[in-house]
């Protein structure tokens, strides 16, 4: 067995979920400072293009590429009432399954997992946004942290999803 | 009821003595005057299909939807650009169901007709039970009635009789150029990743969207602010009648095409460096400069790199060339429905490092998940659910800036009433 899977094992699923179902809540209830918290210092947020949900955010147009500091302006223009996409905000709720965890290296642990989230605004049509999770974590003394999360919709193109104003 | 309303409502009221602009409401929710538009605006219009850089070797696609056609944008073997409408010339099936890819065959999946990627007709399975006088060479895929392009965008148009491409963009090749001029080669480039997205409302509100400065400091507050925290210098001007930072005019180009014509504060990829660019880049941007500098004058460098310009090619395409340089092309699917593709452009030899900027750039305003698109894809649902009460509710106010004697700002709605006139003209048969 390699290294890798025997350093994954220090971390178990249990605790992934634990994770990942943690801060689905915090997003659907809209804690975003609290959330802030579980990212590292470094953290990075993509969602790839739909035609290309591979590709690498330096060389093709995705949906949203935030490093950390485009991710803290991120929260405060969401969570300002000019935010009109987001004002009100939308209700959303996500499902997480078939969690699994791919490999680990020093103190990363790499995971994926599906999830459907559903979004609801007062007048206008539902959206369901289904696809895989696939983040990076960090083992450190306070837990685990979120050190990239990408978003891979199935979706062949956004279409009726319209924009993706909230964190997905 | 204004008794200085037409007694049979017009589409428009243009009155410029008493400096009053109307739009009829209607014309944004009824689904017989979308039903007219397909024929007076987008079976008599140049429609924007694609860049020639999309597709890099012989044998290269692409498949999208052109004003409501499935069409194929391929280069054949022979390196030549075509325009096939997808539709097998036997039963009618699309020959292609690939989003993009590299073939020298369309196949036909239901009785097998194939063919060449120049769209003659290759091979008919069982050919032996056709009459003598069933002749291959009448039997290939059909283009467009005509497909032209101007260095690069290609365009459709579906009336045989419309005047060439490049008199139809008249004056908009000017602005067009001073795109192309950001490239050393005179090449730009389509980036990989297509944004896709669908806003529940008319068509027609993208476009004034697409030139409209008056809303961005309303509608963008929090992008304002995002480049405040940023270090850009977002104040607005102390000049009279301005909402932003810098002067910007709106610019009729004829034939219903317009831009504006904004002096930068926002920063531009070519080459303007902002404090979101990061201080490590700043160095690559002033080479990017000189390099303009050298190839095409001060004063012509000053003209690409300190000026953004939101195009507008009538009916549907846009080009901002601006935080990024953003292609736009919009198709309705019903009168309160539009479905937008929206694609990067850079220069093809523009280093890894700088493309990675010019995409990073993009993001802070475009697109479904930028820090502004999705700001504006709210309003312009939020008119569309409005106007249901178009019927008590008829009329939309747009005389700003009407029968000024100066130039026309970009927050004027100048540039509005220039596609509405024109969009007008050809509703009206004129």
């Amino acid at each position: 067995m390699a290294d890798s899977a025997l350093r994954a094992r220090t971390v178990t699923r249990a605790e992934v979920e634990d994770f990942l179902f943690h801060e689905a809540a915090l997003l659907d209830e809209w804690r975003l400072e609290e959330w802030l918290g579980v990212l590292t210092e470094d953290a990075t947020y993509l969602v790839p293009p739909n035609d290309k949900p591979d590709a690498d955010h330096r060389d093709t147009l995705f949906t949203i590429a935030d490093d950390i500091k485009r991710l803290r302006e991120r929260v405060i223009r969401i969570t300002d009432p000019n935010c009109h996409a987001e004002h009100p905000p939308s209700r959303t709720r996500r499902l997480i399954g078939n969690v699994r965890i791919l490999g680990a290296e020093d103190d990363l642990v790499t995971v994926t997992a599906n999830f459907a989230c559903w979004r609801y605004r007062r007048f206008e049509r539902m959206r369901e946004y289904v696809g895989t999770y696939r983040f990076v974590l960090r083992r450190t003394a306070e837990g685990l942290r979120l050190k990239e999360r990408r978003v891979i919709l199935d979706a062949q193109e956004l279409g009726a999803l319209g924009s993706i104003s909230f964190i997905l | 009821m204004d008794s200085r309303l037409p007694r049979k409502p017009g589409y428009i009221v243009d009155d410029p003595a008493n400096k009053r602009f109307l739009l009829n409401r209607e014309v944004l929710v009824s689904p017989e005057i979308l039903d007219h538009e397909q024929r007076a605006i987008f079976a008599r219009s140049w429609i924007y299909v694609g860049h020639g850089s999309e597709l890099k070797q012989p044998g290269d696609f692409v498949t999208r939807r052109v004003a409501g056609r499935p069409v194929i944008l391929c280069r054949d073997s022979d390196g030549n650009i075509r325009c096939h409408l997808n539709t097998c010339r036997h039963r009618g099936a699309v020959v292609c169901r690939e989003r993009s890819g590299n073939t020298r065959r369309f196949n036909c999946i239901y009785h097998g007709w194939s063919y060449h990627n120049d769209g003659r007709l290759a091979a008919v399975p069982g050919a032996d039970a056709y009459a003598p006088s069933f002749d291959k060479n009448q039997w290939g895929l059909t283009p467009p009635p005509r497909f032209e392009a101007y260095r690069d965008f290609w365009f459709l148009n579906l009336d045989r009789a419309a005047q060439p491409l490049v008199d139809y963009l008249g004056r908009a090749t000017d602005y067009i150029d001073l795109v192309i001029d950001q490239s050393p080669s005179g090449r730009m480039e389509i980036i990989a990743g297509t944004q896709e997205y669908d806003i529940a409302a008319n068509w027609k509100l993208m476009v004034e969207n697409s030139v409209d400065d008056y809303h961005l400091p309303t509608t963008h507050s929090t992008w304002l602010n995002y480049m405040k925290n940023s270090g850009v210098d977002v104040r607005p001007s102390k000049e009279a009648g301005m909402l932003l930072p810098t002067k910007g005019l709106a610019i009729d180009l004829g034939s219903g095409n317009f831009t504006t014509d904004n002096v930068n504060f926002r920063g531009r990829p070519v080459a303007k460096w902002i404090p979101i660019y990061g201080e490590d880049a700043k160095s690559e941007i002033d080479a990017i400069r000189a390099e303009l500098v050298a190839r095409l004058g001060p004063e012509r460098a000053a003209r690409v790199a300190d000026t953004n310009r939101n195009l507008v090619i009538f009916p549907n395409l846009v080009i901002n060339d601006g935080s990024s340089v953003t292609v736009r092309t919009f198709f309705p699917v019903g009168p309160a429905k539009m479905q937008v593709t929206a694609w990067a452009l850079g220069p093809a030899e523009e280093s890894a490092g700088a493309r990675a900027r010019r995409l990073d750039a993009f993001l802070t305003f475009y697109g479904p998940g930028g820090f502004a698109t999705p700001d504006d894809i709210e309003a312009l649902e939020l008119v569309q659910q409005g106007l249901a009460n178009w019927q008590e509710v008829p009329w939309s106010e747009m005389s700003r800036g009407m029968g000024k004697d100066s130039d026309f700002l970009n927050s004027d709605e100048h540039h509005l009433r220039i596609f509405w006139r024109h969009w007008n003209k050809l509703m009206e048969g004129a």
